[in-house]
């Protein structure tokens, strides 16, 4: 590399001119670096976010179905006041909340068990299992529910020498597989809570006289509390927004769809941007307090 | 730890039955693609291996599957290029509004999918643009960016800079010392961010409804036929692909990356 260097170093061609030219101005180098992805990124979401909010303001003419660029509230009443779009908002935001806890509780035994139980072997182990099935389709996993929860699907096959039978399509079987979908996001964070609890808490605790059950409920959840929260950021958030599994394996409608059929088919751009408004401010409401409970630092 | 021995077991049996629950539909989809029957009923009474001959035979399968490709490879090229570039200026210099540009590339994956991709579809209506490959393109390429940035950054907070100062002392240009020092030390990791990167837009479905106009890529290919019954063979068996598909490059780029974390810290 020294032979290459002092080559053209002794040519100083155009290139050794620019470097030279560059290296002398950091500010300049800052802004050639920043300028292509800030731009990308200021352009192409924020100001894609910028057109959204503002058309969320406008509405559609009832004759010619065209969007008529005059600012008015009236989007965001008919969200308020409108019966049916109430009950599909109330119906995401307690699904996601069933799905945030659903989650909680089926992580928390898995991720204890990774973090302190576990040999380190088996710990690397678990943590890929866990990871792989994340990254793998989702659509093929939401596919596959409704091949198991179809009326002649496995589900209904396991159950029915017990004389019980599945959910069938419907709320119970979009919470089963929002719960199912998000699962990783949850138990990532958790395990990585419980990792981060210094042995020596736990023994002190016990040499203090208090039970494994004491513990546990005094020092090792408390600490892990917030890591809870920092994995309920995403289960909530990925329920809130999605809609193709309600479509999938149910009928009922989420914000989701309904934005999404006022895209599409109704053609009410305007008001599918002021529905989209709502998720985005519970989330902003969910991640103010998350940071309260201080997750963002389990992030 | 003091767990005792019923809390063990308790936990050994809910670890255990976690990932049965985890891998179960995963393994269901993969047996239905070698169903003999157009049904989806269970029990599976006949098995074939046919559907994988009728899929890569389908013209529909085939077309979307290139598409999602393409469109796979343009979007992580260009996250590729923007998120190294914005990693190196995060990480390299202090300036104002730092702590912005990092909260703003993660926005397009924090924020819930429809929101990104009404946004998108809002602007390109408003611009004119005509939905097509190249607006998902956009629209993948804009929540790739968060991978690659995130293996480049975590990266070059670790490599010592005593290295290019040893360059530059040797006579080496700036051009020369990122050719031949830093760029092979976070080539890896930005091979890693850009298999996230591909496994990511080659399975997005939610932003991809809202920018791909008539376009068919191998998701929305799904998403169409699943209710068709004689296509749902079809749909198992692509589905089957495409977990294998995407669950290669994720591997890779896990083995690539030194610690399972930062594979998770790319996700949406």
């Amino acid at each position: 590399m020294t032979h290459h260097a002092a080559a053209s170093a002794a040519s100083a061609g155009p290139g050794r001119r620019l470097a030279i030219y560059l290296h002398r101005r950091p500010r300049l180098r800052l802004g050639l670096l920043l300028a292509p992805p800030l731009g990308w990124l200021v352009v192409a979401y924020l100001g894609s976010l910028g057109v959204m909010l503002v058309s969320s303001l406008f509405r559609v003419d009832a004759f010619t179905g065209k969007v008529v660029p005059e600012v008015g509230l009236a989007n965001f009443e008919t969200l308020l006041t409108s019966e049916v779009y109430r009950t599909v908002t109330v119906r995401t935001v307690a699904i996601a909340a069933a799905v945030t806890v659903t989650d909680a509780l089926i992580a928390f035994p898995i991720a204890y068990y990774m973090a302190r139980v576990a040999s380190a072997r088996l710990r690397g182990l678990l943590a890929v299992s866990v990871l792989l099935p994340l990254w793998s389709s989702y659509l093929v996993k939401v596919y596959a529910w409704y091949v198991i929860l179809a009326e002649d699907g496995v589900l209904n096959w396991m159950l029915r020498p017990l004389g019980l039978s599945g959910p069938g399509y419907g709320d119970v079987a979009t919470w089963l597989v929002f719960s199912y979908l998000w699962l990783p996001y949850m138990i990532l964070p958790i395990y990585a809570g419980l990792q981060r609890i210094p042995e020596s808490l736990l023994e002190a605790s016990g040499d203090l006289g208090a039970r494994a059950g004491t513990t546990f409920r005094r020092i090792v959840l408390p600490l892990a509390f917030p890591a809870v929260v920092a994995g309920s950021i995403f289960t909530f958030s990925l329920t809130l927004g999605d809609y193709i599994a309600p479509q999938i394996v149910s009928n009922t409608q989420f914000i989701g769809n309904v934005v999404y059929r006022n895209v599409g088919v109704a053609g009410d751009l305007p008001f599918a941007a002021a529905y989209a408004t709502v998720p985005i401010a519970i989330m902003i409401g969910y991640l103010l307090l998350a940071r309260r409970l201080g997750a963002f630092e389990s992030l | 730890m003091g767990a005792s021995r019923t809390s063990r077991v308790f936990l050994r049996v809910a670890t255990g039955l976690t990932l049965g629950f985890i891998y179960f539909p995963l393994a269901i989809v993969a047996l239905y693609a070698f169903n003999g029957n157009t049904s989806l009923g269970w029990p599976i009474t006949s098995w074939t291996t046919d559907w994988f001959g009728r899929a890569f035979a389908d013209e529909g399968v085939r077309n979307a599957l290139t598409l999602s490709a393409q469109i796979a490879v343009a979007a992580t090229a260009v996250a590729i290029v923007l998120g190294t570039l914005l990693a190196f200026a995060v990480q390299r210099y202090s300036f104002f509004g730092r702590e912005t540009v990092s909260f703003l590339v993660i926005l397009p994956i924090a924020l819930p999918g429809i929101v990104t991709g009404i946004a998108l579809n809002s602007a390109f209506r408003a611009t004119g643009i005509p939905l097509g490959t190249l607006t998902v393109v956009v629209g993948h390429a804009t929540f790739c960016v968060v991978t690659i940035y995130n293996n480049a950054i975590a990266r070059l907070r670790r490599t010592s800079r005593s290295l290019e100062e040893a360059s530059m002392d040797l006579g080496a240009d700036s051009f020369q010392t990122f050719r031949h020092v830093t760029f092979p030390a976070v080539r890896s990791s930005i091979v890693a961010g850009g298999l996230l990167a591909l496994g990511l837009s080659f399975d997005e479905v939610i932003v991809t409804t809202f920018t791909a106009g008539l376009q068919q890529t191998l998701p929305i290919w799904i998403l169409s036929n699943y209710l068709r019954p004689n296509q749902a063979p079809l749909v198992n068996v692509v589905a089957v692909l495409v977990v294998l598909i995407s669950v290669v490059p994720i591997y890779l780029a896990s083995r690539l990356s030194s610690d399972a974390g930062n594979v998770a810290s790319g996700t949406r």
